[in-house]
């Protein structure tokens, strides 16, 4: 798995870090931050979540 | 519930945020069966928090506000029907009718239909808007800017955000509020007076405490907006931003419970084989002890997925109890909450000061902290709070200092 992230559409929401917190975090202003773009296998399921509630929309997924 | 038979065609009526995420969900879930998504519009989904924001500014092209790229919606494998309208639900026969006359079978159903603005009676001349489509969010975009003058009406969420999208636009902007304050219903009076503050810091003229009579049209154009004291508002533009209706009307008949929006017990069930997401959806909270109609963001994917579990297995599924989010952003302030902060009983500042434009505040419903709101914070600032939300913390035993990250 092959992860992206749009930080301009980022909203800071961070329900990807309630989520997946070993795969993303936030800055100070929120803005979310990859720990990896190729997650383990157990933190896909947490990184598929994640890119389904995000409210921007901001995170992409390439299955390998 | 007695034994279901498989489920081997869905039906999805509304193709945004709650829909697209629910039919993906199906898949992810591993769901090989039928899906069929119905929409409305006819673009492929898209996103509205935008709408009001960087879509108004010009700062983002349409383009970005697509919800997911066309290859990723062509790998779903969905029966995407775009351009077409739900009229009508038979649930005895287990069809959705369109307005075509096409006649949809499901063996279980997601209605995502969303809601609608609410309108003022009569007002359909050019330059009076409302906000909830990629078209409206366009027509507007044409006709703001420098030495147009806007006035809206309402000062929500909606109506703030526009205000200051147009005041950055360098449009004169006026906003006539029925209420004391700005969203103190919601955010309470605190939060609300500085909201207001942040409206006339940024050169909004708001009125609030004032009443609408009626909006003015010359020759077939807006004109302008009285109020019942006999002022009257000159305007080139009116956005109408009063809140919202769900659109429930194709399902009258139907025998689902519509007191405002779809009725669904704890697991998003409506109805035999039905199910309901997003801002149409009306649920018991188990956390909240309330029934609830959430429209925001963030609740309408998490709903879309947990009717999409439901579906696939009613056995296993949990009651749908997420700590509500929604976010706001106002001249160039980000404004964050989680829990159910509307009709709290007491809200406390517990980090930061309003004063310094910077601060946290904690909302008491009952006995228990229901809420938290920030304004201009480190998001993680609320991430605790989230968590003690969720945990169903008594008030009283809240530290009076900011809680251990």
């Amino acid at each position: 798995m092959h992860v992206e992230v749009d930080q301009p559409k980022c909203v800071a929401s961070g329900q990807c870090v309630l989520m997946a917190p070993d795969v993303f975090d936030q800055d100070d202003d929120g803005i979310v931050e990859l720990l990896t773009d190729r997650p383990g296998p157990g933190h896909r399921d947490g990184v598929r979540e994640a890119a389904a509630v995000c409210p921007a929309a901001a995170i992409r997924l390439e299955e390998e | 519930m007695t034994t279901a038979a498989p489920v081997r065609r869905v039906v999805i009526v509304g193709a945004s945020a709650a829909g697209l995420t629910a039919a993906e969900a199906l898949r992810r879930e591993g769901f090989e069966g039928a899906v069929t998504l119905v929409g409305e519009e006819h673009h492929l989904p898209y996103d509205r928090p935008p709408l009001s924001k960087q879509i108004l500014t010009g700062a983002w092209p349409v383009e970005r506000a697509a919800l997911r790229r066309p290859s990723d919606l062509d790998a779903l494998g969905l029966d995407l029907r775009l351009g077409s309208r739900a009229v009508r639900l038979s649930p005895a026969s287990r069809t959705v009718t369109l307005a075509d006359g096409a006649e949809l079978g499901y063996d279980a159903l997601i209605v995502a239909t969303g809601v609608r603005p609410r309108r003022l009676a009569g007002h359909t001349a050019p330059g009076v808007h409302v906000l909830r489509t990629l078209e409206d969010a366009r027509r507007m975009r044409e006709r703001l800017g420098a030495g147009r003058r806007l006035v809206v009406i309402g000062a929500g969420f909606l109506g703030s955000e526009v205000a200051a999208a147009a005041r950055s636009l360098g449009a004169s902007v006026t906003v006539v509020e029925t209420a004391p304050l700005p969203l103190a219903r919601v955010v309470g009076d605190r939060v609300g007076a500085h909201l207001a503050q942040l409206h006339r810091d940024h050169g909004v003229d708001l009125r609030t405490g004032v009443r609408v009579g009626e909006i003015v049209a010359h020759g077939g154009q807006v004109g302008g907006v009285t109020l019942t004291d006999g002022t009257v508002l000159p305007a080139d533009d009116v956005l109408v931003a009063i809140g919202s209706e769900p659109n429930t009307d194709w399902l009258g008949g139907s025998g689902l419970d519509l007191a405002d929006g779809v009725v669904c017990d704890q697991h998003l069930t409506a109805g035999p084989g039905v199910y309901a997401a997003g801002d149409v959806a009306r649920w018991h909270h188990p956390l909240f002890g309330a029934t609830l109609r959430v429209e925001h963001r963030t609740n309408a994917a998490e709903q879309g997925i947990a009717a999409a579990r439901a579906l696939l297995a009613p056995e296993r599924a949990r009651p749908f109890a997420p700590v509500p989010y929604f976010w706001s952003d106002q001249h160039g302030v980000r404004i964050q909450a989680f829990g159910h902060l509307r009709d709290h009983d007491e809200a406390q500042v517990v980090e930061g000061a309003p004063a310094e434009g910077r601060f946290l505040v904690a909302y008491r419903t009952g006995r228990r902290l229901t809420g938290a709101l920030a304004v201009a914070m480190p998001p993680k600032a609320l991430h605790p709070w989230r968590a003690a939300i969720a945990a169903e913390t008594d008030w009283r035993t809240l530290p009076t200092a900011p809680l251990p990250a």
